[in-house]
């Protein structure tokens, strides 16, 4: 990679379970240029048969950090530390929890066990952080209208950092903050973003001007056929739901009220 | 920096300030429109032992937050919609961050729901409005909030849901356990019937303080937490251990214990950040519900 053309740089988070996602998400990106390809945690839940996705992220050289879900996993933990507070909520994050712990072989989950919690690297010059939740706590969920700047150049200054990327809350947002530093959550490539589309997201960062971007892009896949393993694998019919409406259907009491009011329910 | 010790029982942990994630307000200090038997701050139109706070000392701790990284800013009382300065220090605060109030919902007029509508509408961040409501009908509210004021917040909700709000409910729980469910199910009804579709209902345990001391019953001194306790647990659930409460007379450590001796910590926020030794009664219900002052955590319904 010469310095004068970083090259650019794929991030998505929140898989899920979603292997037909993920495969059309790597597809998108080997026509794009990219030289490399990070996924910030949570390879399972909602979604069915959570082994699929293993192989394609081995396969494609996806260098991966632990989420929540996948620390659960690997630790054996009773739950998946999503950070749910409500009752209805938690029944469902239990069902899917309960489905991807029997679903995940020994192998994976020992696979599980080598991720790391953050992985750090320069890009343009810039010092790059990826994490889960935070950089402070893996299931901090940091949703755009609860997330002050002062807060976010904070972060950047207590954990030396230039850009910093998260996940876990399922919902795509970026903030340029002051003094060239830059902000990303890469919402969820595993499920639809409670705005009615069946589409997904990842995230390109690149360079320009000397300014690193964040570019979001969609990816279309057949959820229709994913909505039919799901329910063959007697997964909730409110998670297949999601997948076909794109409006999400569970895990809502812990949206704040900007958010809240964009979903239907 | 050495401070005096607050209460008197030496083997209650010590709780440090982790991070100051939520800054709290008591912006309409003890007065309020309403009596409630329940209120562990004995809040009613005459008490003043805390003030409104005026705009002028919530300015100067809003720019004193934002080095020290504030997530959540957090306005109580009292009824802070009494507080004459409060649309202006909403529409101060959500230029920086996520607001919160929490309010009995009873003192709405149409021009001040417009108002908080147009504030909330030119923020990044999300205005969260809770009302709170101790019963699902006059029969059960007003005995414990006084009389008319079920209708009267019920009025307020619906104001604000037609305003494009969608308010968080919060319910002191006076009844059984064993009754959340029913109360929750039968509330949610209500709510849709007035036109609140997808209400957002918390449970919340009651405080034995002030009012709620007299009503139910004070703390016993079983109900302390202790070094042990603390083994295991994870103290994020502590408001304490990520928050601070300013009020017109400096910085307390909670929203709950305003009126401790021994609560207030420093006049600056810098000052208020030392440890706070967790030895009163309310630690015990913290300790035992959780995260129950901030706008996740309480009680839903499966
Ligand atoms: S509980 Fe709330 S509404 Fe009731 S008296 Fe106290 S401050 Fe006022
Ligand atoms: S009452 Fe709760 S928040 Fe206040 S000091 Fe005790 S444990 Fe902390
Ligand atoms: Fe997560």
């Amino acid at each position: 990679m010469s310095s004068s053309s970083p090259g650019k740089i794929a991030l998505f988070g929140g898989i899920y379970a979603n292997h037909l996602a993920l495969e059309a998400a790597l597809a998108d990106m080997a026509t794009r240029n990219i030289t490399g390809i990070y996924c910030l945690g949570d390879l399972g839940a909602f979604g069915p048969n959570p082994d699929k996705v293993y192989p394609l992220l081995k396969d494609h050289g996806v260098k991966t950090l632990a989420g929540n879900y996948d620390d659960s996993l690997a630790r054996d933990l009773p739950d998946c530390q999503c950070g749910y507070t409500d009752p209805r909520d938690n029944h469902f994050a239990r069902l899917s929890y309960q489905y991807t712990y029997r679903n995940t072989s020994e192998e994976n989950r020992e696979w599980l066990r080598s991720l790391p919690g953050e992985i750090r690297f320069e890009f343009a010059g810039r010092r790059v952080l990826l994490c889960h939740g935070s950089p402070r706590r893996q299931n901090e969920f940091l949703w755009s209208s609860t997330t002050p700047t002062h807060f976010l150049q904070k972060l950047c200054k207590d954990y030396a950092a230039d850009v910093i990327a998260v996940t876990h809350t399922g919902l795509k947002w970026q903030r340029e903050l002051p003094s060239n530093k830059l902000f990303i959550n890469t919402g969820a490539l595993g499920r639809p973003e409670n705005d009615g589309s069946r589409e997904t997201w990842y995230t390109i960062l690149g360079e320009e001007g000397g300014r690193i971007t964040a570019e979001f892009i969609p990816v279309s896949y057949d959820s229709e056929a994913l909505a039919i393993e799901m329910r063959a694998e007697g997964l909730p019919e409110e998670f297949s739901e999601t997948i076909e409406s794109g409006w999400w259907t569970t895990c809502l009491e812990i949206l704040p009220a900007k958010e809240r009011l964009l979903g239907r329910y | 920096m050495t401070r005096p010790e607050n209460g008197s029982r030496q083997d209650a942990p010590l709780q440090q300030l982790e991070s100051l994630d939520e800054l709290w307000f008591q912006a309409g200090g003890t007065l309020c429109n309403l009596s409630c038997n329940h209120c562990f701050i004995s809040c009613h139109p005459g008490n003043d032992n805390f003030g409104f706070m005026d705009l002028e000392t919530i300015r100067r701790y809003l720019q004193e937050s934002q080095a020290l990284g504030v997530k959540e800013y957090y306005f109580t009382g009292g009824e802070p919609f009494l507080n004459r300065d409060m649309l202006q220090v909403l529409e101060e605060t959500l230029a920086i961050g996520p607001a919160t109030v929490l309010t009995n919902g009873t003192v709405f007029t149409p021009s001040s729901i417009k108002a908080l509508r147009a504030i909330s509408e030119q923020s990044l961040y999300s205005l969260e409005l809770r009302v709170s409501i101790d019963g699902y009908s006059p029969q059960t509210n007003d005995p414990i909030r006084g009389e008319g004021t079920f209708e009267k917040a019920l009025e307020g909700v619906r104001m604000l849901v037609e305003a494009g709000f969608l308010p968080i409910i919060t319910m002191a729980q006076t009844w059984p356990e064993e009754e959340n469910t029913r109360v929750f199910e039968t509330f949610v009804t209500t709510l849709k019937e007035t036109g609140y579709q997808r209400p957002r209902i918390k449970i919340l345990p009651t405080l034995h303080l002030g009012m709620e001391a007299e009503r139910s019953r004070p703390y016993s001194q079983a109900e302390r937490i202790s070094e042990e306790m603390m083994e295991g647990y994870d103290s994020n659930q502590l408001l304490c251990s990520r928050s601070r409460t300013v009020t017109d007379r400096g910085v307390a450590v909670c929203p709950l214990l305003i009126e401790t001796p021994g609560a207030h910590l420093g006049d600056s926020l810098e000052d208020a950040s030392g440890p706070f030794r967790l030895d009163q009664g309310a630690c015990y219900t913290c300790y035992v519900h959780g995260a129950i002052c901030s706008n996740i955590g309480g009680w839903g319904v499966e």
